[in-house]
């Protein structure tokens, strides 16, 4: 497998070196992934289900150590960091994740969602800083004149778009140097959709944002680059227009125009 | 036809258990009206006297109301901290994996072992040891009770909890752990505070089980109709002074037996009412 | 806007692992009484558990005192407790089980009905009530009426301990079967009866058996509502009405005798070992006919 690589002059603020993912020992998941990203853009991470992207997007913030059965190998670099060994904690907490199903705790208020990076990594903060993280993150997805008045009420009590936007503000509450999504649409209906994609146009001004989904018009939309992967291998990654116009490979384009996936 | 009789089978055999239910109610009520009568509902459970001696007969269930609270309680919280072990065991740390089997076999075994060879075990091995510790002179006594009370109880309030454990969705967790927490701070502030209300339920229902359970404290309690002054104290509860005196009993006495029994029983009904009330909560999450 | 910072110190993975530890630990305490059990009732057990114990009766205390004057083994056994046991049991069984099953089956099938709630509700009260409480409903149902204590008192008192079981395990067993196999089995034209009989229960079968099983290991062992229902006797009796010994009131008797007392080990072995038996078979069971 050939190295994908795009450059644009700067230098990536995440580097995959033969990162290959592996949930029984023989079959790899992913395979052999070598590409880099760039600071401030969204790269959409596209492809058949069982593609990988999932699997490769969770190697980033170490969640496959959670399982013991699942083996990351390769260089994972982070801001010039190797993830992989970094202690697991420390990765996580630079690179918030949003997830499939909108998570926010049951047992917590939404005031005390956001602020759940710190109450769980045991920082006890004073009360002006908690109202400026709070106030700062709910801003930033746009849910804070939404929620102001409601802040002692339970997460669970929000609409689905309301709730993944504040997993993102509460993601963005720990100020990551990455953000990582996992197909984060796809349990909300068109118009929460439509909102979260507007949003994080607007978040990559700030923060770097690596988006897995299966809906190619969402990755048209927003992202600035796009990998395609196939059977655990990066086939393509490439400027988005680029790729949507004029694919390189014989593979994106036939799952570009829908012959498979 | 055949299905419109097999149906009013199936209803009366339903039927069945709430005529045991209210036969249950009126037979423990009818037999200790005597009792009641005699001292008053009040009168009977504020007494802390217990003497049948004809000359001087007087019956009161305070002492083994007493006797009763003290033991459940104390072996709740002795349980407390193995059943939550075994639960985070078998619910969280090792869920799914052989070691959990392994160990949730083994407990649920301690729960199939009869309350009188617990009895047996706790007079002639662990009775010893209680002296050795310079508890008491003779051994018997409630710290001796609850002890072997709360290795009875684990089972029940472990297995549960457990479930409840298990049951904590996985989304949940994932995004405890993306957010740099360790496996502690995920249990203590996602895992344990989502299952909180199951878990405070079948410690309620292990609080239940200890309430009524009798042989082995009849065998260990020592047996004394007082007010027990502390830990190191002998005593009765409510079940075991029912196991000691029935047999023998007959007029006030038997009705005063027979009214212990009805407390136990709105006692450990009001028991698994909490327990219940405190479940439905949980299903509201 | 200055973030406050996280810091991984030791400190916070130590608390991680001691946590661990200690969970490990605990649960590692939790299973050593049960090994200590096993240990004190096997080895104090195995010199009586023999033929004897099968094959003869309970000695008098007289007997059992002159036999210890001498050195001798204890001259008797604990057959009348093994027969009134299997007496009073099986009879539990059959007033239980056919109910019990009865009564399931209407549960998982008027869920949400108001009087079903009624009887659910009430069949968890009967599973928390205390064995001794029990005991005394059904001596003043049927041992004070009858002015007799009997076989069938205590048998009617197992039944009220096995019955909210076996509810129990039939409804949760029948809730988990797809609501595909009732309604195809309806869908062909099969009568209710027919679809209850031929296909829920016999596809229910491995959770309806444990159920039962379990609830028959639990009770063997009772022994607190016999003391005031069959009372015990010192000879084989199958008769209903009469006074009838069990296993576990035998122990009880031995531990108040100091004449026998050495029987109370073997005793407690056979019993214990018919009750991980049974444990074991209905983990077979549950294993092997998964709904």
């Amino acid at each position: 497998m050939e190295s994908v690589k795009i450059t644009n002059g700067k230098s990536p603020i995440l580097q995959l070196k033969a990162v290959s993912g592996s949930y029984s020992p023989g079959s790899y998941a992913v395979n052999r992934v070598t590409t880099d990203i760039y600071a401030n853009t969204i790269t959409a991470i596209m492809g058949p289900s069982g593609c990988g992207k999932s699997t490769l997007l969770r190697a980033i913030n170490r969640m496959h150590d959670l399982y013991p059965h699942i083996k990351t190998t390769g260089e994972i670099i982070l801001k010039g960091k190797n993830v992989l060994a970094m202690d697991p904690m420390e990765v996580r907490r630079m690179a918030g994740m949003v997830f499939q199903q909108p998570n926010p705790f049951p047992t917590m208020s939404i005031y005390d969602n956001v602020l759940a990076g710190y109450k769980l990594n045991d920082i006890r903060l004073k009360k002006r800083e908690k109202d400026d993280i709070v106030e700062q993150s709910l801003q930033s997805v746009g849910l804070w004149d939404e929620v102001k008045e409601v802040m002692t009420k339970r997460g669970s009590f929000l609409s689905g778009g309301q709730q993944q936007r504040l997993c993102i503000a509460r993601a963005l509450a720990l100020n990551p140097e990455i953000l990582l999504m996992d197909e984060p649409t796809s349990a909300l209906d068109p118009i929460s959709t439509n909102k979260i994609e507007e949003l994080l146009l607007q978040l990559k001004e700030e923060f770097t944002i690596i988006i897995v989904t299966h809906n190619m018009s969402q990755a048209a939309r927003i992202s600035d680059n796009s990998m395609f992967m196939y059977l655990g291998e990066l086939v393509e990654h490439e400027n988005t227009t680029q790729m949507f116009t004029k694919p390189q490979n014989k593979r994106t384009e036939e799952y570009l125009t829908g012959v498979f996936g | 036809m055949k299905d419109k009789i097999f149906r009013l089978v199936l209803f009366v055999a339903a039927l069945v258990i709430l005529l045991l239910a209210a036969g249950i109610v009126y037979a423990l009520v009818n037999r200790s009206v005597e009792a009641f009568g005699e001292y008053g509902t009040w009168g009977f459970i504020s007494n802390a006297e217990w003497d049948p001696r004809s000359a001087t007969e007087e019956y009161g269930a305070l002492s083994f109301v007493m006797g009763t609270l003290y033991t459940a309680f104390f072996s709740l919280l002795l349980c407390i901290p193995f059943a939550l072990a075994v639960a985070l065991f078998n619910g969280e740390y090792f869920k799914g994996s052989g070691f959990s089997s392994f160990v949730s076999s083994i407990v649920d075994l301690l729960a199939g072992i009869p309350s009188i060879v617990y009895g047996l075990w706790g007079f002639y091995t662990v009775r010893p040891i209680v002296i050795e510790m310079g508890v008491n002179a003779q051994g018997f006594g409630i710290f001796l009770s609850s002890v072997v009370l709360s290795i009875m109880i684990i089972p029940y309030a472990s297995s549960l909890s457990a479930e409840f454990l298990s049951m904590v969705p996985n989304k949940l967790k994932e995004g405890a752990y993306s957010l740099g927490a360790t496996r502690l701070e995920v249990v203590r502030h996602i895992s344990l505070p989502t299952a909180a209300s199951g878990i405070v339920a079948s410690f309620i229902l292990a609080l239940g089980r200890a309430l009524g359970e009798t042989m082995a404290v009849t065998m260990l309690i020592g047996n004394t109709n007082r007010i027990p002054q502390g830990l190191r104290d002998t005593g009765n509860t409510m079940a075991s002074v029912i196991a000691n005196q029935f047999g023998e009993s007959d007029g006030l006495k038997l009705s005063a037996l027979i009214a212990i029994g009805l407390l136990l029983f709105i006692i450990t009904a009001l028991i698994n009412l909490a327990a219940k009330m405190v479940m439905k909560k949980l299903a509201r999450i | 806007m200055n973030y406050p910072k996280i810091t991984y110190t030791g400190w916070r993975k130590g608390k991680d692992k001691t946590a661990f530890v200690l969970v490990c630990l605990f649960s590692l305490i939790t299973m050593f009484p049960l090994f200590f059990i096993l240990w004190d009732v096997v080895s104090k057990g195995y010199k009586n558990f023999n033929l004897r114990l099968f094959t003869e009766v309970t000695p008098s205390s007289m007997d059992a005192m002159l036999a210890r004057m001498n050195g001798e083994p204890i001259p008797g056994g604990i057959l009348n407790g093994i027969t009134g046991t299997v007496l009073i049991v099986g009879m539990a069984i059959i007033f239980s089980v056919f109910l019990g099953l009865f009564i399931g089956i209407y549960l998982a099938d008027n869920r949400g009905k108001r009087f079903a709630g009624v009887v659910s509700y009430l069949t968890d009260l009967l599973q928390g009530m205390p064995s001794i409480v029990i005991g005394i409903i059904t001596y003043a149902w049927i041992v004070k009426p009858l002015s007799g204590y009997s076989a069938l008192a205590g048998s009617v008192a197992l039944t009220i301990m096995m019955l909210p079981m076996i509810v129990r395990s039939t409804e949760e067993t029948l809730k988990m079967l797809p609501v595909a196999y009732k309604e195809a089995g309806l869908a062909l034209g099969s009568s209710y009866t027919n679809v209850v009989f031929r296909i829920l229960i016999p596809s229910g079968f491995g959770g309806i058996f444990t159920g039962i099983l379990l609830a028959v290991s639990r009770v063997m062992g009772e022994t607190a509502p016999l003391m005031i229902t069959a009372l015990g006797a010192s000879v084989v009796n199958w008769k209903v009405m009469e006074p009838t010994s069990a296993i576990p009131l035998l122990i009880w008797d031995f531990y108040n005798d100091p004449n026998l007392v050495e029987l109370i080990w073997s005793s407690s072995l056979l019993l214990l070992i018919v009750i991980f038996l049974l444990n074991w078979i209905a983990k077979i069971v549950a294993r092997k006919w998964k709904v």
